[in-house]
């Protein structure tokens, strides 16, 4: 396919590594934001191609795995009522919450339904006008105009029985957060491509001036993100900390701003649970006042929910980027992708997934 | 979850601004997708589509430059 084969060229690939090679003098702690680069850098095998000096961390950008436990157990509880027709991407089913999970719910013979796109959604309530279609919507920046646009277009087309439970997360903040932290060890950024899509990289600017850090706005395919860590160790080697482009064919420095109008118009931000990792200011989106009314958490009553998080699992530090999924003393035993503990083994963006399917972990 | 997949515009779908679609090709499997986000796409336009909606139209001069820049690099070695 157009745009994607050309990048997965195993003799541009190797030029790249050797100029890597060349380049790195000093031990750099790189992060990946996204659960999707992850998980290109372990399938391609790319963390293991790389120079020693060169350690990648996987980062929080996995909206499902970062998808509070509340959020999840107000899902099932949603779903659990036999007039409500429940939609979510496919991903979030398997998440466990605190009781259960979405699938266990269908599996009770409740309506739960996976679909593509939030308008889908729409269209399965104004078909089915006797029954409460429920969304869920979750997401980084990327997948929140789409979903604002569902709620802006059931408004306009006067659909009444719709509704949004939202959790959606913002990356600048977290980045911030990551940065904040006295455990941080994180030195230079592969920024996620297709969240800046949306939102363009001017953000990441005062982050760069402010912490003195290199970030690169980086691609999903191997020959994108070893670009994009040939771009960052070159700022971290010479001493550079700006914000690059290496995924300058589908991002500009301002955005999409059609998408970002729609976003700003059904959402504003607030504070957010992150899973595993805390409450972190002005990191999430709520619906505004004005759309209140397709707000699921306030039609079905679902608020103060508080729960306690599994002690076995240590998502949250690999989230953060201070622990690896090898360093999980559960990992394959307790927690598989059959029987997942936390949300990192059951993304298709999750680093515990990632290593689960592709690496071999080596005997101690 | 924020998997994007570049696909080319077959036709465009008349509709409102809102729900203004396109018949979309990714690798010969066709797709109806919103193209609310870029109004101004036009047929063989290659999108970045995400669920169900294009979120860009993908700029094919700096797809050149970054293919250009590889290979100027493996021309190096």
């Amino acid at each position: 396919m157009k745009y994607l084969d050309e990048y997965r060229d195993s003799g541009k690939a190797k030029s790249l590594l050797d100029a890597v090679y060349k380049k790195v003098t000093k031990n750099w702690n790189i992060m990946e934001i996204c659960g999707g680069q992850t998980h290109s850098i372990v399938k391609y095998g790319i963390d293991e191609l790389l120079p020693k000096e060169i350690n990648l961390i996987h980062g929080p950008g996995c909206p499902v795995c970062v998808t509070p436990v509340e959020k999840i157990d107000k899902a099932v509880d949603i779903a659990s009522n036999p007039n409500v027709i429940f939609c979510s991407y496919g991903d979030m089913l398997r998440v466990p919450g605190s009781k259960s999970d979405l699938l266990k719910v269908k599996a009770a013979g409740y309506d739960v339904r996976i679909v593509y796109s939030p308008v889908d959604a729409v269209y399965i309530a104004k078909q089915n006008p006797d029954k409460e279609i429920v969304f869920f919507a979750i997401g980084f920046e990327t997948t929140a105009p789409p979903n604002a646009q569902a709620v802006f277009l059931a408004n306009k087309l006067g659909i009444k029985n719709f509704s949004v439970l939202v959790s959606h997360v913002l990356v600048p903040p977290a980045i911030e957060a990551i940065l904040s932290s006295k455990d941080n060890r994180v030195q230079g950024f592969l920024a996620a491509g297709h969240v800046c899509t949306v939102m363009g990289f001017r953000e990441y600017e005062d982050i760069t001036l402010k912490y003195k850090i290199p970030v690169v706005v980086t691609g999903f395919e191997p020959l994108d993100i070893l670009l994009g860590i040939y771009m960052c160790v070159s700022q971290l080697e010479e001493g550079r900390s700006e914000v690059e482009n290496q995924y300058a064919r589908a991002v500009t420095r301002e955005g999409n701003i059609f998408a970002q109008s729609i976003m700003n118009e059904v959402f504003e931000t607030g504070e957010m649970k992150w899973r595993g990792i805390g409450r972190i200011i002005r990191s999430g989106l709520r619906i505004k006042d004005k759309y209140k009314e397709y707000d699921a958490e306030l039609k079905f009553g679902v608020v103060n929910y508080s729960v306690e998080e599994s002690g076995d699992c240590i998502s949250g530090l690999i989230l953060q980027g201070i622990k690896k999924p090898f360093d999980c003393p559960v990992f394959e035993s307790k927690c598989n992708p059959e029987h997942p503990l936390g949300a990192t083994m059951v993304s298709s963006e999750g680093a515990c997934l990632a290593y689960y399917l592709y690496k071999e972990k080596k005997l101690t | 979850m924020c998997l994007a997949v570049p696909g080319k515009i077959l036709e465009i779908t008349d509709g409102d601004e809102l729900l203004k679609t396109a018949k979309v090709s990714f690798g010969g499997a066709k797709k109806t997708i919103n193209i609310s986000f870029v109004p101004e796409a036009k047929v063989g336009d290659y999108i970045l589509a995400h669920v169900g909606f294009a979120l860009n139209i993908i700029d094919e001069d700096e797809a050149q430059k970054t293919l250009d820049y590889l290979k100027e690099m493996g021309d190096i070695e």
